[in-house]
């Protein structure tokens, strides 16, 4: 047990401290870095899939005013390491995806240089390609490991036998699309190469993680790379780790004699470029006696990688330990297409994870005649199925229930097709949500004494709009014992000390942990008076507990869900979520995170769809347009509680990251909503106004 | 982007005269499409001739009973004005039923119905298409044809044209006025739009250097029971999958007439004359607007993606005019 914090300032609802900065436009995100002598930069992508670049023609591009330099793969400054294909920009002749970098421009304008790189003519050798996932490709292999080291397989029991004997079965196949993240910010990096090294404005969740990373593809010393990113708009995963962008704007930089070098990609540019989530293919067979206990749980999963880099979401392993079953098999099959790579998007494997087993669990419902919260009910398990350690806390029972009292469930009537209201079909629905309760090592905090009683804190973490800078000041007000005007804290830059990425819902805990340890160091050793100056810095400390118990948090979700019985139209008028999620440090950043979440898991299940289209091999509706997004009018009432949780092994805080679970389920609920309302069984993601016609 | 000219036409005649003369010239209205394009590589206008000051902004009535809608007049204003929303609620409904707040506010009538379609491989500069570079071929023939036509296409072009306010308009009966070197010419609306063919770069039958000046509307009595409903895949700011512009004119339980055109089926806003002539002097009922809706949609070719557009239409169109007749009878929502 980590001893826990005294709660003060933490558990109080600060509005943002940077809020202000924001909504007046003061706050300065990368690209809008006032730098003297500034240049531009505008990427030429590929068109081909893959192939050779045989020739570039960059005469008229250099010919233009204002254009300061063009890049390809032939004068490109080289890289010290291209031992990451994706970073390895602009080193080889090499097409691997459509929309591969092969050239660019760096021009005074950003319009000259967009405009000299639509007049760069690249000339291509084109090679035969293949982008289309399916489940029956006879080149599915199994990675090592699923992110970021999970085992890829597990076999507990006899599963075959299990189903063979079963009372109830459900052997059913669900796939979810390829999304991208699609942050408000786009990614920006803005690069300046001098004597002092490379320096990095770029809108990261995490400047370590930049540094560290871009450090030896460049060559340099960590030391000599500098990465500032105090306000991010938002990253969703896809600014987890420094993609191909940073590296271009990198080499822009050597050669422009010092001069600053921005580049903004465009909307479409990122549908190629910083990452998607892979579309999934779920088989998922439970069997279960006919009181709906289960007797076997299988997943097995299949989905895409690109062939210069494996990126294996590790979609079922949150099976792994969401219900009790003695039999239990998960799998992952991996098809090595020639796609850009697939990385992190919120929630990677539980979001799409908790989609087919959430809509099987729904149809065992059906199939037993149970409830489907009381059939989940009946499947809790007492010890982690998978690890067989206790849970430091484990509420989902109490999130059902709440739920269901909240929603209004004890109501609901479980015929499907059996509400109209108007030519709506109404219907409800219901799934489980989780998220691990991760924590790294490796953060690094420095506390100093001000005048005035005043303490600067500094920690290079980072606010990617989910109100790190807020939070985290109030955990140091409390850690410190004084009120969150005496601190003043400092994030968002690599010349702070370490700080891990804000990635996997544990930046506060591992932030927050370090901070408070620090604190208590400081004041262990200076009292309660410290003389200004006084300073101490340290390391996340260990936490046994972890070893120990089985840390993850829980939720319910539920939608309602109405289809006109016409047009096949489907919207959901209502949402809730209940989150059993440790303590809450600030009410309302977290509500904004919890239903930003099941927002983008309405989108998730509605809208959000990367068409890759084979005859092209890339994603077609690269537009706001034409890749839909929930705007307002999609969203109904939408609203996020949480359980009074008090878990003390987690961390000082007592806090489970709140950042990803939102996202968890949602799709699930949606669905199985849709299923009461229509009684069709949309298994494939997104639902579509088609699904319902005939 | 690339450099071009920029100017603010003193009047029709010489806005008329100036792209006339150059073939690289383009009227420009709220640019909301236009300027995409530029941005896009799909339209590269050397000189843009600002019309949108131009005396145009104004929504008349004619004398016969009709109104005239000014080229130059607001989406967002067209969708508010008091005698559209009374005489023509389905032209009203249409407006508000596209795009954005934002965006109707800059969009003008002449330049929404010469917005361009929104197939994806039109828009994008890499990917083959006879729309923008004739003989390129088709890429969306062998590709993603959720979005595209059921109705009227050519094995040259699929796409759809997005236009809501065009549909109701094609319903309406409205003309087009266009103003060229030669004068003044009126095109019906319904003739104003192509169909592919095999010359899909053109979109309507206009040439270059003819401004739009105004579209007239008729005085059409039952269009106040008129209708539109877009069905589309999230609840705002997304083009019709299927829309269908209605009026109905009943007497006694029996249709004595009515317009109907479709959006999102074809090249051009589609006017169900089929429909229409079954609809005509038949009892206003289901089994009549089934016909009629089955009627129409006998022509119906769909693609591999977009299958589900002949029932939605049919759905559709079935259901606004049972609306329609249900709200003649005085009652508003028939379950
Ligand atoms: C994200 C998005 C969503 C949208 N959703 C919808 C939707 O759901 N439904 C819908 O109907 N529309 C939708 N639109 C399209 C919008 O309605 C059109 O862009 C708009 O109507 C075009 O009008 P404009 O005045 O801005 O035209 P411009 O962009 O200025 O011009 C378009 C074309 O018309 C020409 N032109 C303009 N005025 C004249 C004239 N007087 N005479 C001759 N030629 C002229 C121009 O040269 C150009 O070729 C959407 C647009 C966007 C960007
Ligand atoms: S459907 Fe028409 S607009 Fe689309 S690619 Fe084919 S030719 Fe071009």
């Amino acid at each position: 047990m980590t001893e826990p914090l005294r709660p003060r300032a933490i558990g109080t609802s600060l509005a943002r401290l940077d809020g202000r900065a924001k909504v007046t436009g003061t706050a300065i995100y990368a690209f809008e870095q006032p730098l003297e002598r500034a240049t531009y930069l505008h990427p030429v992508q590929a068109t081909i899939a893959r192939g050779r670049v045989t020739a570039v023609d960059t005469a008229t591009a250099e010919a233009l005013d204002g254009v300061v330099a063009v890049l390809t793969h032939v004068n490109a400054p080289r890289l010290a390491s291209t031992d990451d294909a994706e970073l390895a920009v602009l080193q080889s002749d090499e097409v691997a995806f459509r929309g591969q970098f092969v050239g660019a421009v760096i021009a005074d304008t950003p319009e000259v240089a967009r405009h000299a790189a639509s007049l760069m003519g690249v000339s291509y050798d084109e090679q035969p390609y293949d982008v289309q996932l399916r489940a029956d490709r006879d080149d599915l292999y199994a990675p090592e490991v699923v992110n970021p080291s999970f085992p890829t397989d597990t076999d507990d029991g006899d599963v075959d036998a299990a189903l063979e004997s079963a009372a109830l079965t459900v052997d059913q196949t669900y796939s979810t699309a390829m999304q991208h993240n699609n942050p408000m910010e786009p990614h920006t990096t803005v690069a300046i190469w001098n004597d002092d090294g490379l320096t990095l404005y770029d809108s990261t969740q995490g400047v370590h993680a930049v540094r560290t990373t871009v450090a030896p593809v460049f060559g340099l010393d960590p030391e000599r790379v500098r990465v500032i990113a105090p306000h991010v708009g938002g990253g969703f995963g896809s600014k987890g780790m420094p993609h191909a962008h940073v590296v271009l704007a990198g080499l822009a930089a050597q050669v422009t004699s010092g001069r600053p070098v921005k580049l903004a990609l465009t909307r479409q540019q990122m549908f190629s470029l910083v990452g998607y989530r892979t579309p999934t293919i779920q088989r998922v067979r439970l069997g279960a006696d006919s009181d709906g206990h289960l007797a076997a749980i299988a997943h097995d999963v299949v989905e895409q990688t690109s062939k210069i880099k494996e990126f294996a979401e590790q979609t079922a392993v949150s099976t792994r330990t969401m219900y009790a079953s003695p039999n239990r098999r998960t799998s992952h099959r991996l098809a090595a297409l020639d796609v850009p790579v697939p990385s992190w998007m919120r929630a990677p494997g539980e979001c799409p994870g908790m989609f087919g087993p959430e809509v099987a669990m729904d149809e065992l419902a059906v199939a037993c005649g149970i409830d489907p919260i009381e059939l989940r009910v009946r499947n809790e398990p007492a010890t982690d199925p998978e690890s067989g350690l206790p849970y430091s806390s484990r509420n989902l029972v109490g999130c059902l229930r709440e739920g269901a009292r909240r929603f209004g469930w004890d109501r609901r009537d479980p015929t499907p097709a059996a509400r109209r209201d108007g030519g709506w079909l109404v219907g409800t629905g219901v799934a489980s949500s989780t998220y691990p309760a991760y924590r790294q090592p490796g953060s690094v905090a420095n506390i100093r004494s001000g005048p005035d009683g005043r303490f600067t804190v500094r920690i290079g973490a980072a606010d990617i709009g989910t109100g790190t800078w807020t939070t985290l000041t109030q955990i140091a007000a409390d850690a410190l014992d004084v009120p969150v005007e005496a601190v003043d804290l400092q994030i968002g830059d690599s010349a702070l000390p370490m700080a891990t990425v804000a990635g996997g819902s544990s930046g506060i805990s591992n932030w927050g942990s370090t901070i408070v340890g620090v604190a208590r160091a400081f004041r262990d050793k200076y009292g309660p008076d410290p003389a200004d100056g006084s300073e101490t810095e340290g390391e996340t400390p260990d936490n046994p507990a972890s070893e120990r118990f089985a840390m993850h948090a829980f939720g319910a979700q539920f939608a309602e869900v109405r289809v006109h019985a016409d047009t096949g139209e489907i919207r959901v008028p209502r949402q809730l979520g209940v989150f059993a999620v440790g303590r809450i440090i600030n009410p309302r950043t977290a509500r904004s995170q919890f239903i930003g979440g099941m927002t983008m898991g309405l989108s998730m299940a509605l809208h959000e769809h990367s068409v890759m289209d084979p005859s092209s091999g890339h994603v077609v509706n690269h537009d706001f347009a034409e890749y839909h997004i929930a705007t307002n009018a999609d969203v109904g009432d939408i609203d996020a509680v949480w359980l009074d949780e008090h878990d003390p092994h987690l961390n000082p805080m007592g806090s489970k990251g709140i950042g990803e679970i939102g996202i968890v389920g949602a799709a699930a609920a949606i669905a199985n909503a849709a299923y009461h309302a229509t009684g069709t069984r949309v298994r494939d993601l997104p639902i579509t106004a088609d699904r319902f016609l005939p | 982007m690339i450099p071009f000219d920029y100017q603010r036409a003193a009047d029709g005649a010489s806005a008329v005269a100036t792209v006339t003369r150059r073939p690289g010239a383009a009227f420009l209205g709220g640019g909301t499409n236009l300027v995409d394009h530029m941005k896009l590589g799909v339209a590269d206008p050397d000189l843009l001739v600002d019309v949108t000051r131009l005396p145009y902004d104004a929504i008349e009535q004619l004398p016969g009973g009709g109104v005239r809608i000014g080229a130059t007049v607001r989406n967002s204003d067209l969708a508010a004005d008091p005698l559209i929303r009374s005489r023509y609620p389905v032209l009203s409904e249409a407006l508000l039923a596209g795009a954005s707040g934002q965006l109707r506010n800059l969009a003008t009538t002449g330049g929404n119905l010469l917005q361009r379609t929104r197939c994806v491989y039109f828009q994008d500069v890499t990917t083959p298409c006879n729309k923008r570079q004739p003989g390129a071929g088709c890429s969306a023939i062998d590709g993603w044809t959720r979005n595209h036509a059921i109705l009227g296409a050519s094995e040259h072009c699929v796409a759809t044209h997005p236009s809501d306010m065009a549909v109701a308009m094609a319903a309406l009966d409205a003309a087009v006025v266009v103003l060229g070197a030669d004068g003044e010419r009126s095109i019906p609306l319904v003739d104003f739009h192509r169909l592919p063919g095999d010359e899909p770069q053109r979109d309507t039958v206009l040439e270059h250097g003819e401004l739009i000046t105004a579209v007239d509307v008729p005085a059409l009595g039952f269009a106040v029971r008129s209708a539109y409903r877009k069905v589309r895949d999230r609840a705002s700011y997304a083009f019709a999958l299927v829309s269908v512009a209605a009026a109905l004119d009943i007497d006694g339980g029996v249709v004595r007439d009515g317009r109907v055109a479709l959006g999102g089926v074809a090249h051009k806003p589609w006017r169900a004359t089929r429909a229409e002539e079954r609809l005509r002097g038949a009892p206003a009922d289901d089994a009549t607007f089934a016909a009629a809706a089955d009627a129409e949609l006998a022509q119906a070719r769909p693609l591999r993606d977009n299958g589900f557009k002949v029932a939605m239409a049919r759905n559709t169109l079935v259901a606004v005019l049972r609306d329609l007749a249900a709200r003649d009878q005085g009652t508003k929502d028939r379950p």
